[in-house]
């Protein structure tokens, strides 16, 4: 797939520090900012130049479409409806008539501009204070054709920061199970695709069973669990080429597998005799370490980001519990406390707080708790659902959920969701299939 | 004490007769509980297949749990005399778990329960060499149903014939 083929050409103006709109995200957003997102102009040449490379009509408003939708969805924005807009995009682009923006209640405009120059895409967006009549930002990006969606990604990504002062998620990919078939034989395929649903592919044929696939937070690698040949392991995939190892030499079922922070390490269990313990590899010399040794089941150990500590699940109190430990197994603490069972810990990318599935008296839970295990705040109940992943800002949680299909319990169907952190903008990611175990990559530019 | 233990099967036999005749089509699982499940480990016959004439292939568990019940232990003992007698098969024993909890706990429980049936026949003179270890957590459920019966059929160690 595409690396970093993006390239920042010039900016065109430096971005000004004081920043007269903001939006607080630490709340939950009840009154998302009413913005105007112009579609891109495109000369008539470019546009035509474009239909027959990328079959869309008019690829100015498709990027622009992307950037609605995805500021849409974030909960934060609300962008305007465009037949409400007076001033046609090209002269906004130039000067936007900020009276005409303010009738429509606009509090910030997005413009900008699509041209075809040497078979490549170029475009250049600005970002307007409507109220202050003042330009907050300007950008401008030259690449193929082909990546026109990131285009319409990144746009997002610098405007989210721009308004919130936090780095965006938009140009991300999520990797996850996609399930198909009657639940005593279920079919499971590895699949990826953008964050909001587009260029969908699956990466397995669905021969073996699938679970469980992680995000390197540092590369485009992922480690997942297989049942190739009957004999579940952890395996180690390449999605740029395809290739794939199993991950250790290991006596038995590997399980549970997650990268460290700098991509280095492997960290994941190893079952044996009844008893479940955490391990790491390193992936450079292949050098085994056993972090737990403890009778009881460890599982699904997750790294804070500073890579000195590790959150995992144990049940050695006798039932499913968070612990928390330093990275060498020392020094093991507890942090989960409340009523009902606790698992699959997973550390913030911001450091702060730990995500988690808890079951209590039937249903399940998302929530999130500090790092001590004070302050549990759980974001969304259900009959069934598991395994947040979080987005790489740690403001948006990704998991997924088991409905049943009619009243009388009977038929299912798995899907991805997505919530923010403050319990709100809860929303179902759309995926061809059934889907479950999601996991979020890093932003793919920076 | 005695009389109390009267008493509330009375109670119970007249609870299931009042759901019996208060709904009918509710009949068959109403019975299908009470005759299959103790405390939550299925004890049915439904799911069960045969190694051999007498020799049940899978053993249940509680919620949880991976403690062989009573009834486990005979049919284990009974896997264990069978396969004294053919020492030329091989069994991988299957770990299960119901879907009542996060996957990778589950597969973690599936390989446990499957472990305590495979201490068991190495206790009655089977050879570890002989008996494979294979957890599939929640993955491979045989009733896709989302009820109390379903999950206790559903939490199973079953042995099955490598060779």
């Amino acid at each position: 797939m595409t690396k970093k083929i993006l390239i920042l050409l010039f900016i065109l103006i430096p971005i000004n520090a004081n920043a007269l709109i903001e939006v607080d995200i630490t709340r939950g957003n009840l009154n998302p900012l009413p913005l105007a997102v112009s579609p891109l102009s495109i000369d008539e040449e470019s546009r035509k130049s474009f239909k027959k490379i990328l079959k869309k009509e008019n690829i100015g408003s498709e990027i622009s479409n992307i950037v609605e939708s995805n500021l849409r969805t974030s909960g934060l924005f609300n962008p305007l409806d465009k037949k409400a807009f007076l001033q046609a995009p090209d002269i906004a682009n130039l000067k936007p008539r900020f009276e005409d923006w303010n009738l429509i209640k606009a509090q910030a405009l997005i413009t900008g501009k699509v041209n075809y120059v040497d078979d490549k895409l170029r475009v250049e967006f600005r970002l307007w204070d409507v109220l202050a009549a003042k330009e907050m930002m300007a950008l401008a990006f030259t690449t193929v054709p082909n990546n026109w969606r990131r285009v319409g990604h990144i746009i997002s990504d610098k405007v989210y920061e721009r308004l919130t002062g936090e780095k965006g998620y938009f140009d991300t990919r999520i990797i996850y199970v996609s399930e198909e078939g009657p639940k005593t034989q279920r079919i499971k395929k590895l699949a990826i695709m953008d964050q909001d649903g587009a260029n969908n592919k699956f990466l397995t044929l669905g021969n073996e069973l699938v679970l469980t696939p992680r995000f390197n937070p540092a590369s485009q690698m992922v480690t997942y669990l297989s049942y190739f040949k009957n004999m579940p392991r952890v395996y180690l995939l390449d999605i740029e080429t395809g290739t794939q190892e199993v991950v250790g030499d290991f006596p038995g079922m590997t399980f549970a597998p997650r990268f460290s922070p700098d991509g280095k390490k492997i960290i994941m269990s190893f079952a044996k005799d009844g008893k479940s313990d955490i391990y790491t590899m390193d992936l450079e010399n292949r050098i085994v370490e056993k972090i737990t040794n403890h009778p009881s089941i460890d599982t699904s150990p997750s790294y804070s980001p500073d890579g000195k500590y590790i959150t995992f699940n144990s049940d050695r109190s006798g039932y499913q519990q968070i612990y928390v430990m330093k990275k060498d197994g020392s020094d093991v603490k507890r942090i989960s406390f409340g009523n009902g069972l606790y698992g699959t810990p997973v550390w913030s990318p911001r450091g702060d707080l730990i995500a988690f599935t808890k079951l209590h008296k039937g249903k399940f839970y998302i929530g999130v708790m500090r790092t001590d295990g004070s302050g549990e705040r759980l974001l969304t109940e259900n009959y069934y659902q598991e395994a947040p992943s979080w987005s790489p800002n740690g403001r948006v949680l990704i998991f997924y959920r088991e409905t049943k299909t009619n009243s009388k319990g009977e038929g299912f169907s798995a899907k991805l969701w997505s919530i923010d952190l403050t319990g709100y903008n809860e929303r179902q990611i759309k995926t061809p299939t059934d889907a479950s175990d999601p996991s979020w990559s890093s932003l793919l530019s920076n | 004490m005695r009389l109390n233990k009267i008493l509330k099967n009375t109670l119970l036999v007249l609870a299931a007769c009042l759901v019996l005749s208060a709904c009918a089509t509710k009949k068959e699982v109403a019975t299908d509980i009470k005759g299959q499940m103790q405390g939550d480990v299925y004890t049915g016959t439904d799911t069960v297949e045969y190694l051999a004439d007498g020799v049940p292939d899978r053993v249940f568990f509680a919620t949880n749990e991976s403690i062989l019940t009573t009834a486990s232990r005979e049919t284990l003992r009974a896997q264990a005399a069978w396969l004294r007698k053919n020492p030329n098969i091989n069994v991988v024993l299957e770990g299960h778990a119901d879907e009542r909890g996060t996957r990778e706990y589950n597969l973690a429980l599936g390989e446990r329960r499957a472990n305590a049936a495979k201490d068991y026949l190495m206790t009655y003179g089977i050879s570890s060499d002989r008996i494979t270890v294979l957890s599939y957590g929640k993955e491979r459920p045989v009733d896709s149903g989302s009820n109390p019966l379903a999950w206790s059929k559903n939490r199973r160690s079953v042995t099955v014939k490598a060779n």
